[in-house]
């Protein structure tokens, strides 16, 4: 057939107005549905602001310094939460950096076969998938009674320091920061091991080939390459550790008594808000919005922290 | 010809370099061990001490009063089921509908960059914190029929633990998709609708799908923001605007009490939980596969 004696198959064809419509609609809905992060996030933060404000005109910074926790005497202050916020946290990363970076490269470099390392991969992934609370009990009725032998020893041996200047009960930060390890190893791994296997081929073979070890190729090569990925993802697990709850909440006592030992019970802020938020009323709710407000800000900033070492890091190679 | 020293091409494990080589590669293989070794203690007890309780009466009945024996976790197994399909109900349209905005509609502006920085920020957010706001938002002003905990806040609260991941992985998997598809079908006259519902989101659906699994089966374990919003119920699941029972809160519950059969049961309800969560785990793998990009 002769072009042409169709022309109908190639005229303009004019966009009917309920097509354009629905194209409409279609942008419209999924910008309202995008904006529906933001009304969540300003909810967020108005809805602990708003009622933390009795509290933050009651007691204002005092709050965060005094650890004095009175709901008899309505007198609030969450320094010893806050305390064992930041210290559980940062004993976790210091023995899962360690750890998570090593395992990452064990299962980047060539030691063992491929399959093997497969596994070993997929397994650390999955403990990610472990729910927390299950760590909890596993850490209440196994790991804790495991580890209170070695604790005790630690106490007679090491007792003259104050870390250690407390007889182990069962609870207390010790075990919550093992717990913590536990969760925070997988993101860890997980992320410097992509990190690790970003980096280019050729930086590998330029460093064998002017003839280092294979370790010397890792410490001075390959890990400053990957430096960025690696600060990032410990930065995310920092923030991770500073809200997990349900673990420590378990494991750590419950305490309100500042205590440096690390054998004694303690607190940190989610625990405190999982134990006392159901039960609470009055000043007391608005005293825990406050202190769920500190800890917001606590992982907000080193979330943020985290998005700008990765970027500043990145290496260009 | 200058000659080297005979011998200097050979491995001489005795040169300080090769025992630091070893000594580093015997330290990380260590790691490795200590890091996986949480995770086979874990099972191993979940599968033998929860494994071993596994009753038909245990999967169908209700938790027995503090200090009886027997019963089982039927409504909380129930209830885990009804606030995760709620939070999923929830969080897939509006976290797919969020991403497709990202990657199919944005353009530069601060819009977009405010909604992808948003996105960053709310995976940051504490899952107690995502407790604490449905509280305050619904919980405490009884926002629903005048009712204060209830299955559909729980439910809303795991949602806003779910939707980020949900838009990132979205965005993500759209990006993915080749350009060139999307001008092949507008090459044929397709409609922006079209395009995204017949041709960039079906390319892109297991990428998406294997997110979405994952996140929901993140949220299935959560405990942090349920404790304070659904509570629990020794019942059987009354409706969405009542308290409502779920396995991670009766974990939470029993492991603290004084009693051998909420301590059992607690084991019982890990081992159901876990079992659960490694197999969407596998099928997220398994839907994975399937991502032709």
């Amino acid at each position: 057939m002769a072009a042409g004696a169709r022309p109908e198959l190639f005229s303009q064809r004019r966009r009917p107005p309920w097509e354009l419509l629905i194209d409409r609609g279609f942008q419209k809905l999924a910008v309202v549905l995008a904006s529906v992060v933001g009304l969540v996030l300003i909810g967020i933060l108005f809805t602990v602001l708003g009622g933390a404000r009795e509290a933050i005109s009651r007691f204002g910074l005092e709050f965060l310094t005094t650890s004095n926790w009175d709901p008899i005497g309505e007198h609030y202050g969450a320094f010893t939460a806050i305390y064992g916020t930041v210290v559980s946290s940062l004993l976790a990363l210091a023995i899962a950096v360690p750890l998570g970076v090593g395992t990452a490269i064990f299962l980047t470099e060539n030691f063992i076969p491929l399959p093997v390392r497969q596994v070993l991969g997929l397994m650390v992934e999955l403990l990610a998938a472990i729910p927390s609370v299950v760590l909890g009990l596993w850490g209440i009725f196994v790991m804790e009674p495991f580890l209170r032998p070695g604790l005790e020893g630690l106490h007679q041996w090491l007792g003259w320091l104050p870390f250690f200047s407390t007889t182990p009960l069962g609870p207390g930060m010790a075990p919550a920061v093992l717990i913590l390890v536990v969760m925070i190893l997988p993101i860890i791994t997980a992320i410097s091991r992509d990190s690790l296997q970003q980096v280019p081929l050729a930086l590998r073979q330029a460093a064998y080939g002017v003839g280092t070890t294979r370790w010397g190729a890792i410490v001075h090569v390959i890990l400053p390459a990957a430096i960025s990925g690696i600060t990032g993802g410990v930065m995310l697990a920092l923030g991770r550790a500073m809200g997990e709850t349900m673990a420590v909440t378990m494991l750590i006592g419950n305490s309100n008594n500042f205590s440096l030992s690390l054998l004694a019970p303690a607190n940190t802020i989610s625990s405190m808000l999982a134990n006392q938020f159901g039960e609470a009323d009055g000043l007391q709710v608005s005293a825990l919005m406050y202190a769920a407000l500190v800890l917001m800000l606590l992982t907000l900033v080193v979330n943020l922290l985290a998005q700008v070492i990765v970027r500043r890091l990145s290496l260009k190679y | 010809m200058t000659s080297f020293r005979r011998g200097s091409l050979t491995l001489q494990p005795s040169l300080a370099r090769n025992r630091w080589n070893l000594l580093l590669t015997l330290t990380a293989g260590l790691f490795t061990a200590l890091a996986v070794l949480p995770l086979i203690v874990v099972i191993a007890y979940v599968l033998f001490k929860g494994g071993s309780l596994i009753t038909l009466q245990l999967l169908t009945e209700l938790p027995p009063p503090p200090g009886l024996d027997g019963g089982g976790i039927g409504n909380a197994i129930l209830g885990t089921l009804i606030v995760t399909l709620v939070a999923a109900l929830i969080a897939v349209p509006v976290g797919v509908g969020a991403g497709v905005y990202l990657a199919e509609f944005a353009s530069a502006g601060w819009f977009a960059r405010f909604v992808r920085f948003g996105t960053n920020v709310l995976a940051g957010v504490p899952s107690i914190i995502c407790g604490v706001f449905v509280y305050g938002l619904i919980v405490s002003t009884r926002l629903f029929f005048n009712q204060s905990y209830s299955a559909l806040a729980g439910g809303i609260a795991l949602a806003v633990l779910m939707l980020p991941t949900v838009i990132k992985t979205t965005d993500e998997a759209l990006k993915l998709v080749p350009q060139e598809l999307r001008w092949g079908a507008m090459g044929v006259g397709a409609s922006r609708f079209v395009t995204i519902s017949r041709v960039t989101l079906p390319a892109a659906f297991s990428s998406i799908a294997t997110g979405v699994v994952l996140a929901v089966a993140r949220a299935a374990g959560e405990t942090a923001p349920l404790i304070f919003t659904a509570l629990f119920s020794p019942f059987w699941p009354e409706g969405l605007f009542n308290p409502i029972a779920s396995m991670s809160v009766l974990i939470y519950n029993f492991a603290i009490m004084p009693y051998e059969a909420q301590i059992a049961l607690a084991w019982a309800s890990s081992f159901v939980l876990v079992v659960m969560i490694l197999l969407a785990n596998l099928l997220a793998r398994w839907l994975g596969r399937f991502s032709s990009t």
